[in-house]
């Protein structure tokens, strides 16, 4: 028993209860929800080194004995992840208090944030497969909120769309649910492993993996990614880069949960088709980068392609493929999360989202410019950068489980995403400037500090790997080793 | 009794789908509604149907029905209460900005 | 816009509205043991509430009971998750309830436990969502 656990998910939403009683007092706002957010990150480091002591860390919520009540979990994979998601929530919220307008402040801006990561937090932590629904729903209705927020023409259209997709996932993750609890008789994930291993993975189960696969794969974006440039590309800057670093991610979360904790048993199967899916997702994530002009789009595009790429290595299912995905979804969440808050940043300052309508930003934006040149390589996987060892140990993953076109294609998009990120920074900051700063639609004033905070981690995460992969080894090992986890759940 | 659960499931599913189909948003609510009726009966047909007595205190029955779908129907429900209250809440507003509630109509250009 | 005439829904109405306050009532208190709860309890309140809204307009209501609805949803709610963190201090795992039983000078032998706190906090979430779902949707017109 660790109440340590619940607090991630307590903290922003009993802080954001209490700020819509506060609803006058902007100020106020910011400050609590910055401080409890960075709470949640001292929470998540603490759980981080208590998982490199003692192991995977559990509460039983109400007491409630494990294949009964609702466990909470937390192996060293969810606690990178939520200090990952402490560190992208606290720079998108620095930098939302600078652009998101007093209109968007008073209608609950902040609450509804914290309420997006109390979502984010508990389906990270949560070892129960309904509960995780329950927490899938309080972050998505959070962001539906958050993507209409503001009510403009074209918020709204896409929040019809993506509020009706994301209520027909909902439904196939119900009747997902229904169909386990007919098959095997509970919902907690460790005593599904369990009842999965003895019973034996046979064609009903896969055909029900295959269904949560579908899911998830609608949610993180994986090949079923039609609605996610509409939708990311809608909303204000600060809430785009939020949903870029943290919503697709809950849903490979899910992903990697559940096909390596329950469903790894016909890995020719599922894992053969995570792995086309994630090919797929490469290359048609690839030619949208290569094909539009458009900022927003290319950003969006390049998510999707993140996406693909991580699924390769739970594709290859070995350790070496793993230890590359979670340190590419740590590398993803900040970089996607930091390319996000630039390009929105380069769009408020020219007024325009279209490449071919802006140039020179360098010599009024030096700093922005340089920033989004090293984010650009580190997301391309240039060697002293976050993105690099991740690359090489999907690619390395990927080889050794012989899935050479898969490793290929990853190779290959890596490629083309550098080609997509440097026409946006040729075509933004070099060239010719026409742009004086007093003909800036925006300013960068108060902004640049997330942005550095982030590309610093980026470089650090790049240059210190050393120091974390470690942490990311015991992740690794963790996934691999489902008894682990279900020792630790079963322990008490 | 399962199979007639199962025909009216499907039924529900079917109306569901129809309706979604359809280009009017409020058919579209209505629509993910029934759906998630057809889902929440699922829920409870897959729990085993009419498997002994209600699981509370002072019963004398030896067997008891399964409660743990009937909780998780009650927490669909609350959730899908929400979020049709909220799809209503935005396609209202949608029908208001917009000025229509047809989809086809809605799909404008990219540049607003 | 003229007058509805609607002299029988309002009699009924107030006759009506109190016996399903004390039925909610009722339902809220059989919880635990029998079917019943907060949840419920909390519904059938909104209920009432919907009616006297239907049958005098919503500002004569609000004359009347001046509670912000959003506020009472968010207290219930922050009372039903203060119950939980109640468990932090006596080193019990989150959300753990207990009871005991105690002699009151009506009631008799009676059992008070601290999962009713908790039902408190749902029911008050369940009626101000419900209401303030209901007057936002009829507000706009």
């Amino acid at each position: 028993m660790n109440n340590l656990l619940i607090l991630p998910v307590v903290i922003p939403l009993v802080m954001g209860l209490l700020m819509v009683l506060f609803r006058k007092n902007i100020t106020l706002q910011k400050i609590v929800s910055a401080a409890s957010i960075t709470a949640t990150g001292a929470v998540a480091v603490l759980l981080m080194i208590q998982n490199d002591q003692d192991g995977i860390q559990t509460l039983q919520i109400g007491g409630w004995q494990a294949p009964f009540g609702i466990t909470y979990a937390a192996d060293m994979f969810s606690s990178l992840l939520l200090t990952t998601t402490s560190i992208v929530a606290l720079s998108c919220l620095l930098f939302a208090f600078k652009t998101i307008g007093e209109e968007r402040e008073s209608y609950y801006f902040y609450p509804v944030f914290l309420f997006l990561i109390t979502g984010v937090n508990g389906s990270f932590l949560t070892g129960d497969l309904f509960h995780l629904f329950v927490c899938f729903e309080v972050m998505l209705i959070s962001s539906y909120v958050l993507l209409s927020l503001g009510g403009t023409r074209k918020q709204l259209r896409e929040s019809v769309k993506y509020v009706l997709i994301n209520l027909i996932s909902s439904f196939l993750f119900l009747v997902g649910v229904a169909y386990i609890y007919a098959v095997v008789g509970t919902l907690n994930l460790a005593d599904l492993s369990v009842k999965v291993a003895e019973a034996g993975q046979g064609g009903m189960l896969t055909a029900i993996s295959l269904v949560f696969l579908i899911v998830f794969s609608l949610k993180a974006g994986l090949l079923l990614f039609f609605w996610l440039p509409g939708s990311y590309s809608a909303p204000p800057t600060a809430i785009a880069a939020v949903f870029a670093g943290l919503l697709t991610k809950v849903g490979m979360y899910a992903i990697f949960r559940l096909f390596t904790l329950v469903f790894y048993h016909e890995p020719q199967i599922t894992h053969l088709l995570i792995g086309v899916l994630g090919a797929v997702t490469m290359v048609l994530g690839a030619i949208g980068a290569v094909a539009y002009g458009d900022i927003k789009k290319i950003l969006t595009y390049n998510v999707i392609i993140g996406v693909g790429f991580i699924m390769a290595g739970l594709a290859s299912m070995s350790i070496a493929g793993m230890t590359g995905s979670v340190f590419y979804l740590i590398h993803d969440m900040i970089i996607k999360a930091l390319i996000f808050l630039i390009g929105g940043t380069i769009i408020s300052l020219t007024g325009t989202s279209k490449l071919e309508d802006m140039s020179g930003l360098i010599r009024t934006h030096p700093y922005l410019g340089w920033m989004f040149f090293t984010a650009a390589l580190a997301l391309a996987g240039i060697p002293p950068l976050s993105g690099f060892l991740g690359k090489v140990f999907i690619t390395q993953g990927t080889f050794e489980a012989e899935y050479y076109w898969l490793g290929g294609i990853g190779l290959l998009t890596s490629l083309l995403v550098l080609y997509s990120i440097m026409k946006i920074f040729m075509n933004a900051f070099w060239g010719e400037t026409y742009l004086s700063e007093e003909m800036e639609k925006g300013s960068t004033k108060g902004i640049m500090v997330p942005i550095a905070l982030l590309t610093g981690l980026a470089v650090l995460l790049g240059v210190g790997a050393e120091g974390i992969s470690s942490y990311v080894n015991l992740a690794a090992e963790g996934l691999m080793n489902p008894e682990l986890y279900i020792k630790a759940v079963f322990g008490e | 009794m399962e199979t007639l659960m199962s025909i009216l499931i499907g039924l529900f599913f079917a109306i569901g789908t129809y309706l979604i189909l359809t280009k009017t948003l409020l058919r579209i609510i209505l629509g993910t509604s029934i759906i998630s009726h057809g889902v929440h009966l699922l829920i409870l047909t897959m729990g085993g149907v009419k498997a002994g007595g209600p699981p509370l205190l002072g019963f004398e029955e030896i067997t008891f029905t399964d409660p743990i779908p009937q909780a998780l129907i009650l927490t669909a429900i609350v959730i899908n209460f929400a979020t049709t209250a909220l799809f209503l809440v935005l396609s209202y507003r949608a029908y208001k900005v917009i000025g229509t509630d047809n989809t086809e109509k809605m799909r404008g250009n990219e540049d607003e | 816009m003229k007058e509805p005439n609607d002299v029988i829904l309002r009699s009924v109405t107030k006759v009506a509205v109190v016996i399903i306050f004390t039925f909610s009532i009722n339902l809220f208190f059989s919880g635990h043991h029998l079917p019943g709860g907060g949840f419920i309890g909390g519904l059938g309140f909104a209920a009432a509430l919907t009616l006297l809204f239907l049958s005098y307009d919503i500002e004569t209501v609000r004359e009347n009971i001046s509670l912000d609805f959003k506020k009472v949803a968010v207290v219930g709610v922050l009372i039903a998750v203060g119950t939980g963190l109640g468990s932090f201090l006596f080193d019990a795992p989150f959300l753990s309830h207990t009871f005991d039983y105690f002699d009151l000078p009506i009631f008799g032998k009676t059992e008070l436990a601290t999962a009713v706190l908790f039902d408190v906090g749902v029911a008050m979430a369940v009626i101000g969502t419900a209401v303030t779902v209901i007057m936002t949707i009829s507000e706009d017109r």
